[in-house]
């Protein structure tokens, strides 16, 4: 009886589950669409909300995402040096923050940041717009919610992300690079000589490149699970954790897939 | 009254419409005809649909099978252009304003024009302002933000908003609703100018017995999915409809009577042309 009723259980979350990705799929199905109307009526691009998403995303993120980025280059370098001292490999920080930075954390960390601070706010916006009927008025005066409030998020996100990535670049290995001094002895001249050397721009381009598909990934959940609001404020916050949660999710999982097709591919 | 000079072709004709959510039936063979230049009015319990009908006559929504026809367009299998163009005739006010929190009271009513004319600014903001004095706001109300309005002026500006692109078929959804009693006669009182002026056909989902007697032409009354009564408050007075009784019966639907009988004079010219269902 009780097994029964937990394979129930189980088979009517399986088809819930299902019935999401479907949904997701036809979101991200109907965005693209509408962007390839962008692309062949460029006169229909919305640049105003696209610049405001720039700065909201952008700029107003490059604070917390030089902050924690450095942090980060701190934490690694200072883990790191406890181990290089004991085989006298002290040069070997750079290696260690400059592609452990570059290549994942500067990335992920920056994608994670914006998930918390961007993704969230696009979920909460929509569903605030739909529950006081915004969407709905927006519909019935012939404009396309997508074309207002999705695009120009995802847009500005894809050229903002790879771009705060670069900054979390410099403020980790800044900060690998001062603990790298404090700690090992290891000064800014010698770091950066041997930076350079190891550090291919093979390696930097791979952290940049994974930053769109976590742009992405991030918009087009924030603003999916905002969509999916019903009725209440209290459906809101439920929203807005959710894109959250599966945001940072779904960037970790595509982060893994990267790190195997990279290494399938020899880079 | 205005309607009986325009067309007779109905404006909005649905036809075996049905509505499902699962195994939930919302609407089950619904048929219904608004015709041009009245005041129609969807009454109905929650649940009843009537908000799901509203949406989809609006195209917000889409029903499980039947067909709507809205100022002659068929809604199933529109296409996008036809679809914008069909929403360019109609306005909407929306239960709770449906205004745009982050633009000014000036900025949503130019929005629609910005959109969708050619118009210059100067141009656009003097339509906007003048729909807006329209409804009885001040200019001033204009610069200011939805959340700084008081209900009564949400009202009016969603009002205001829906009327820019001069459409013919106006739905208002609870036009009242969540209003003191003055500014709910105020209101009444609008959508009355508003109709006699323009000729607009209106069609409201409304549970103000006031606005009813005084206003709509003819009521529909929902319920199990489908039209239990349809004409004039004063003919559906007189059905023997369990459901339609249960809506007159309580001390409020008796008062509303009351107080509709009491003002007999300008009653009779609301229902003189006492159109049978």
């Amino acid at each position: 009886m009780t097994f029964l009723s937990a394979l129930e259980q189980l088979g009517l979350r399986a088809s819930a589950a299902f019935e999401r990705t479907v949904a997701l799929l036809a979101f991200v199905g109907e965005s693209s669409l509408a962007l390839v109307g962008w692309f062949v009526h460029p006169s229909r691009i919305r640049w105003r909300p696209i610049l405001y998403n720039i700065g909201s995303a952008g700029v107003g993120a490059l604070p917390i995402v030089g902050l924690l980025s450095f942090l980060l280059g701190i934490v690694v370098a200072y883990q790191g040096s406890a181990q290089l001292r004991q085989y006298g490999a002290n040069l070997f920080v750079a290696d260690l923050v400059g592609i452990s930075m570059l290549r994942e954390f500067a990335p992920l960390i920056t994608a994670i940041i914006i998930a918390g601070r961007s993704g969230a706010a696009y979920a909460a916006q929509i569903g605030t717009m739909v529950v006081t009927e915004e969407i709905d008025a927006m519909r019935t005066l012939g404009i396309a919610p997508i074309e207002l409030l999705v695009l120009p998020k995802i847009l500005a996100l894809l050229l903002v992300l790879p771009l705060l990535t670069v900054c979390a670049d410099l403020f980790g290995v800044f900060g690998g690079m001062l603990m790298a001094r404090a700690q090992l002895g290891v000064g800014f001249s010698e770091f950066l000589d041997r930076f350079t050397k190891v550090v291919s721009v093979t390696t930097y381009l791979i952290g940049i490149g994974k930053a769109p598909v976590f742009a992405a990934i991030i918009a087009v959940v924030g603003c999916f699970q905002g969509f999916g609001t019903r009725g209440s404020a209290e459906s809101v916050g439920r929203q807005t954790t959710r894109s959250v949660v599966q945001a940072s999710f779904l960037v970790i999982v595509a982060d893994a897939l990267f790190s195997i097709a990279f290494s399938a591919l020899d880079l | 009254m205005a309607g009986d000079a325009t067309g007779d072709s109905p404006v909005i004709e649905i036809r075996q419409l049905s509505t499902r959510f699962g195994d939930h039936v919302v609407h089950d063979q619904l048929d219904l005809e608004v015709r041009p230049g009245e005041i129609f009015a969807l009454i109905g319990g929650s649940g009843s649909g009537k908000s799901t009908l509203l949406r989809e006559m609006i195209l917000l929504q889409r029903p499980t099978g039947g067909t709507i026809r809205v100022l002659g367009v068929d809604l199933q299998n529109i296409s996008d252009a036809e679809a914008l163009a069909l929403r360019l005739r109609w306005g909407v006010m929306f239960q709770h304003g449906g205004l745009f929190s982050a633009l000014t009271i000036l900025e949503n009513m130019g929005l629609p024009l910005r959109e969708h004319t050619e118009f210059d600014d100067v141009k656009i903001d003097a339509l906007a302002v003048e729909k807006l004095t329209m409804t009885g706001l001040e200019a001033s109300a204009g610069a200011q933000y939805p959340a700084e309005l008081s209900g009564g002026m949400l009202k009016r500006a969603s009002l205001a908003r829906a009327l820019v692109l001069d459409p013919e078929l106006l739905f208002l959804d609870e036009p009242t609703a969540g209003l003191d009693p003055e500014s709910a006669g105020d209101v009444d009182q609008l959508i009355r100018t508003l109709h006699e002026r323009f000729g607009l056909t209106i069609v409201m989902i409304t549970h103000d017995l006031d606005l009813l007697w005084q206003l709509a032409d003819r009521v529909a009354v929902l319920a199990d999915g489908r039209v239990q009564g349809i004409g004039s408050m004063s003919e559906l007075a007189q059905m023997d409809n369990p459901t339609i009784r249960n809506f007159f019966a309580g001390p409020r639907g008796r008062a509303a009577q009351e107080q509709h009988r009491r003002q007999v004079p300008t009653a009779v010219t609301q229902m003189e042309d006492g159109r049978s269902p």
